[in-house]
């Protein structure tokens, strides 16, 4: 391997490489996958000068640690952090040059929960279907990072951003979450549209890269039975038997048989991947454009 | 055709039964290949065809309101062949549904012609149709946490190939050596929806 290489020191509690996933193969049953808070990704790969599908490492809440192999730089964005290069401070959300050798540490979010690491050239695994973000659902694309594991890297392109922080969105308190009602949403009682987009929910712990499942009231069904399984999209939220809803994110299923009581907005899926278990979710219903 | 709108940009349209679903999809296919239709996926499934990322959906949703749904297409195109062991541990169950002994699954289930409906589950799982009705069987009341790659199973109307090992509440019949899904081949999936499929007996191992 040549020196364009970043050894994982550390690889978190989930780690994954993401890019912006691989649309287009829904029909043969394969995910969209892609980094969950896209405008971070492509943020970060900006900062540091990557065109913004180029892979990067997409951290779950207590981040990684990196040593590459020659001089990069790189930048941290999504879920604030500290971030240090060998043991001293470093900007967050800006281009930082890491020597090579040197070790860079992405710490625990304070806030949030997905960081995003772009580094110059970016992650070069081989890949698959025209995308090397890993998908959890169905294992195509590089594995979770392990400790001790290896990543190549790209050539680098143009100069970095001349930035000294970039602005990033905070990580939400309260996640509001604007919904087009159907195309389900006559299997729930009319009783349950109205919980749906009127109660309060919160994150729950079960939530991942498939969906953010919701604590809360359950929804009751007008219908019993299971829908003959039928294509889903990103940002649909699905009803299961126990009435909890789910809203699929990045790694969902291509096809399902639990009805879809309605569809989140996809500018309001970026914030719903940095809340964290027990944040409040509010649904509010939108119309159709 | 019903017409349902999901999200921003995405089309659920429903139609009556798969047989329809299987040629609406192929005429969707049709308009996207000579460019009459600009949509990101176009997803069959049981009784409808999912348009994702629709570039214009407002004037789609008029042209599909007023279409019929058209007639099927004539079966055209290379069958794919799947060699199998009829050995599956629910070999015997699934012939009590059927009420035929045992060795007439393998020459029903080989002597029947197959097209790929639709895919999900996993990447490369097609839900193949073309087994009569009485030959349907229902699920397993309880999955088992791991099915073989290669199990060649029932559920439903359906018969499904496991493209590697995974959960599954399918009834197995038999086993192939058949590689369902290989990414690094030029066509990843063997079976993808539309395709024509053909099992062949080479016995019980």
């Amino acid at each position: 391997m040549t020196d364009r290489a970043l050894a994982v020191v550390r690889a978190g509690a989930l780690t994954t490489v993401q890019d912006t996933g691989r649309p287009g193969h829904a029909h043969l049953g394969v995910p969209r996958s892609g980094a969950l808070d896209a405008p971070a990704a492509a943020l970060v790969n900006r900062l540091v000068g990557n065109p913004p599908g180029a892979a990067v490492l997409e951290t779950t809440l207590d981040g990684c640690a990196l040593r590459p192999r020659s001089a990069v730089t790189v930048a941290v964005g999504g879920a604030p952090c500290p971030v240090t290069v060998d043991g001293r401070p470093a900007p967050w959300g800006a281009p930082v040059h890491v020597p090579a050798g040197a070790l860079l540490d992405v710490g625990a979010a304070v806030a949030g929960v997905r960081g995003y690491v772009a580094v110059s050239g970016g992650i070069a695994v081989e890949p698959v279907l025209g995308s090397r973000s890993t998908d959890l659902l169905s294992g195509l694309g590089p594995p979770p990072l392990r400790t001790g594991a290896v990543l190549p890297l790209g050539r680098p392109g143009v100069a970095h951003a001349r930035v000294d922080v970039a602005p990033q969105p905070a990580p939400p308190a309260e996640l509001v979450l604007r919904v087009t009602l159907g195309p389900r949403e006559d299997w729930c009682a009319p009783e349950a549209v109205r919980t749906f987009t009127s109660r309060p929910y919160r994150v729950s712990p079960a939530s991942n890269r498939i969906g953010l499942r919701m604590d809360g009231p359950a929804l009751t069904r007008a219908r019993t039975g299971e829908l003959p399984s039928e294509g889903m999209v990103l940002g649909a939220v699905q009803v299961p038997p126990d009435g909890r809803p789910v809203v699929f994110l990045a790694d969902h299923p291509t096809t399902g048989g639990y009805p879809v009581i309605g569809v989140v907005r996809a500018a309001d899926l970026p914030a719903a991947a940095q809340a964290r278990p027990g944040t409040p979710v509010r649904f509010v219903a939108v119309r159709h454009r | 055709m019903n017409v349902l709108r999901v999200g921003e940009d995405a089309l659920l349209v429903e139609v009556t039964s798969g047989e329809e679903a299987q040629a609406l999809h192929a005429e969707l296919l049709r308009r996207r290949a000579e460019g009459s239709l600009r949509a990101r996926e176009i997803v069959p499934a049981a009784r409808t065809v999912l348009l994702d990322g629709l570039a214009d959906r407002a004037r789609v949703i008029c042209e599909l309101s007023a279409a019929e749904v058209p007639p099927a297409p004539p079966r055209a195109g290379a069958i794919v062949e799947l060699p199998v062991r009829y050995d599956g541990p629910d070999l015997g169950e699934v012939a009590a549904h059927w009420g035929v002994p045992e060795p007439e699954v393998a020459r029903i289930h080989a002597g029947t012609e197959f097209r790929v409906a639709f895919c999900g589950f996993a990447p490369g799982f097609g839900y193949l149709t073309g087994l009569p009705a009485r030959y349907h069987v229902p699920r397993r009341d309880t999955p088992r946490t791991a099915v073989p790659a290669g199990s060649v199973a029932l559920a439903g109307p359906y018969t499904g190939v496991y493209p590697r090992s995974s959960p599954g509440g399918w009834r197995l019949i038999g086993t192939t050596d058949a590689v369902l899904w290989d990414h690094t081949r030029e066509s990843a999936a063997l079976l993808s929806p539309g395709t024509r499929v053909r099992f062949v007996d080479r016995g019980r191992s």
